[in-house]
């Protein structure tokens, strides 16, 4: 079924010159297996399409259940020459948790809310 | 076994020393590492370097250091608690005199070091001449380009400064620019012997200076979720990190007692990763560190057993960030209420839309770059934002931005905007008078050979009697 990362994850996301960067973290081991099946470099390009973004680039963490993903070229330029309400990319997570992957109904967090 | 107490001063300029008094207190920590620049904090600091005058003299340093310290000394030195802080900014000497003027005036005794060095801004030409491209590190541009516009040029020192200010009897070390993490690695390093090429230690030290970076951003602070935040208790009274570490590098991350936040696998996991690039190979002057090695042990009671780090030998090159003047915004808002909010600011954009293109067209205006948001709306979560309620909101601000060469069109925008109040669409927000124009800055990262720079390092004592 069609699950939003929300439901199932938490993520934070910050800048560096003109890249957005996000942290993705599972809750559980579970989750976090369907998390690197799921969220690929080719969708989080589509997702965020909309920032102009550059290349994505991906990495998993099995030791701490998460994944870096790093949007280049997806600020403007960077935080003080961005025109955005959000020049930081502090939302960037946020718009990330909005995004919906595949995933098995008897994931721990969809079971216990 | 010797264990050392580190805990978290500032995450930013302008960040409250409030909840250190907790650390120093209660918290046992020897030392205080406060990070006061941002990536871009020494534009701000240029700025104010530039703007002085008789009654407000320039800095080029974080002024807020001089109220932190002198609210904070007392608690701290009878407990023997020291500060690293890179609040010096372009003027660590300048931050030191103001320190040591609030000093003298209240009778204290410190003995404060500077570290300096870390600005190559006047050095350009001389890198260049040594063969430096310093190209930008990921366009790969020539720095030409932006040469005569730059405001700033400043290398990330590492910890091995710190640490021989603090061997030389430093109870306060004041830097400009320095790796973030180096505020935390210096001083532990100094107090363990850690060989500067031991690399591993240099790794775990280095782990614990980024979770340290960015004050309750390591306790609970702005923990990126849907729901969990409103489980971290008491914001108000919110607790910043400490580091209990050990002789091998692996730590105790905790917080002080009776204060609010959250320690927990998942807090600290969010700060690992933020605002890192590759992070099987996080780059820093001291070392290059795999995160993918690491232990995180929730032992519950906020309290996490950090261990495994594992590192590579540093770089040959320091990080160099360069900020450029480029170009000026223009900002324009107004707001509308029910019915029909969000259709009134949408017919807004599109009347200033043309007012632009009659500027343009009438008076040469060059705008580069139009961008249209809506405030209630998608400001912030841009193509993200979900349209369903788009058309029933009870109140929405357009907020329009441009991008200009030149410093009058920004101004000139802003004002195109009031006219609206008595000329557009009905039920106006309230206007809150008109933006000036405000300055832009890109952004030059580049490398340089540590040789170069470091030649240059400074370190001066000072003992306040």
């Amino acid at each position: 079924m069609k699950v939003a990362l929300w439901k199932i994850a938490h993520a934070r996301s910050g800048d560096k010159a003109d890249r957005a960067d996000i942290g993705l973290f599972a809750f559980d081991a579970q989750t976090y297996a369907v998390l690197k099946r799921e969220v690929t470099k080719e969708r989080l390009a589509k997702h965020f399409a909309g920032m102009g973004a550059g290349p994505v680039e991906l990495w998993p963490l099995d030791n701490i259940l998460a994944l870096k993903i790093v949007l280049n070229a997806a600020l403007q330029g960077g935080a003080a020459r961005s025109l955005r309400m959000d020049n930081l990319g502090k939302n960037v997570a946020a718009q990330l948790l909005r995004m919906e992957i595949e995933a098995p109904e008897d994931l721990p967090r969809l079971k216990a809310n | 076994m010797k264990t050392v107490r580190v805990g978290a001063g500032l995450g930013f300029y302008g960040d409250s020393w409030r909840p250190v008094r907790a650390s120093i207190e209660r918290g046992g920590v020897q030392y205080i590492a406060s990070d006061h620049l941002s990536e871009l904090t020494l534009a701000i600091l240029q700025k104010d370097r530039q703007k002085g005058n008789a009654s407000d003299p320039p800095s080029g340093y974080a002024r807020d250091v001089v109220p932190m310290l002198t609210e904070l000394w007392p608690l701290a030195a009878p407990r023997g608690v020291k500060f690293v802080l890179n609040a010096g900014g372009l003027n660590p000497q300048g931050a030191r005199d103001a320190v040591a003027r609030a000093f003298r005036d209240k009778g204290w005794k410190a003995t404060i070091a500077t570290v300096t060095g870390d600005s190559v801004l006047e050095r350009i030409d001389e890198l260049r001449a040594a063969g430096e491209p310093l190209a930008h590190m990921d366009t790969g541009g020539d720095i030409s380009a932006v040469r005569q516009r730059l405001l700033f040029a400043n290398a990330y020192l590492g910890a091995q400064p710190i640490a021989d200010a603090l061997s030389q009897g430093a109870d306060i070390v004041l830097t400009g620019r320095v790796a973030d993490a180096a505020l935390t690695l210096g001083p532990l390093a100094h107090e363990f012997g850690w060989q500067w090429d031991d690399w591993d230690r240099m790794a775990a030290g280095l782990t614990l200076g980024h979770l340290l970076e960015c004050s309750g951003q390591g306790s609970g602070g702005n923990f990126g979720s849907a729901g969990e935040w409103a489980k971290v208790p008491d914001y108000a009274h919110l607790g910043y990190p400490v580091a209990e570490v050990s002789e091998d590098g692996t730590a105790l991350f905790t917080k002080p007692p009776g204060t609010g936040g959250r320690i927990s696998f998942d807090t600290i996991r969010q700060q690992l990763l933020y605002e890192v690039h590759n992070p099987h190979a996080y780059f820093s002057p001291d070392v290059v560190l795999d995160m993918g090695t690491l232990k995180f042990d929730d032992l519950g009671g906020d309290r996490v057993r950090i261990s495994g780090a594992s590192g590579a030998a540093r770089p040959k090159t320091l990080k160099v960030v360069a900020g450029y003047q480029d170009g000026w915004m223009g900002t324009g808002m107004i707001g509308f209420a029910w019915p029909e909010a969000y259709a009134k600011c949408a017919k807004s954009a599109e009347i200033i839309g043309t007012l632009i293109e009659e500027q343009v067209r009438e008076r040469g205006w060059a705008v580069e770059e139009t961008n249209v948001e809506y405030i209630g709306y998608d400001s912030l979560l841009g193509a993200n934002a979900d349209p369903t309620y788009r058309d029933q909101l009870n109140e929405c601000f357009l907020r329009m931005t441009i991008r200009t060469r030149d410093k009058r069109v920004a101004d000139g925008f802003g004002r195109l905007f009031p006219w609206l109040g008595l000329s557009g669409p009905p039920y106006v927000g309230s206007m809150k008078g008109i933006q000036p124009a405000k300055e832009l800055l890109g952004i030059w990262p580049t490398l340089v050979s540590r040789d170069l720079v470091e030649k240059n390092i400074k370190i001066e004592i000072e003992s306040i009697e």
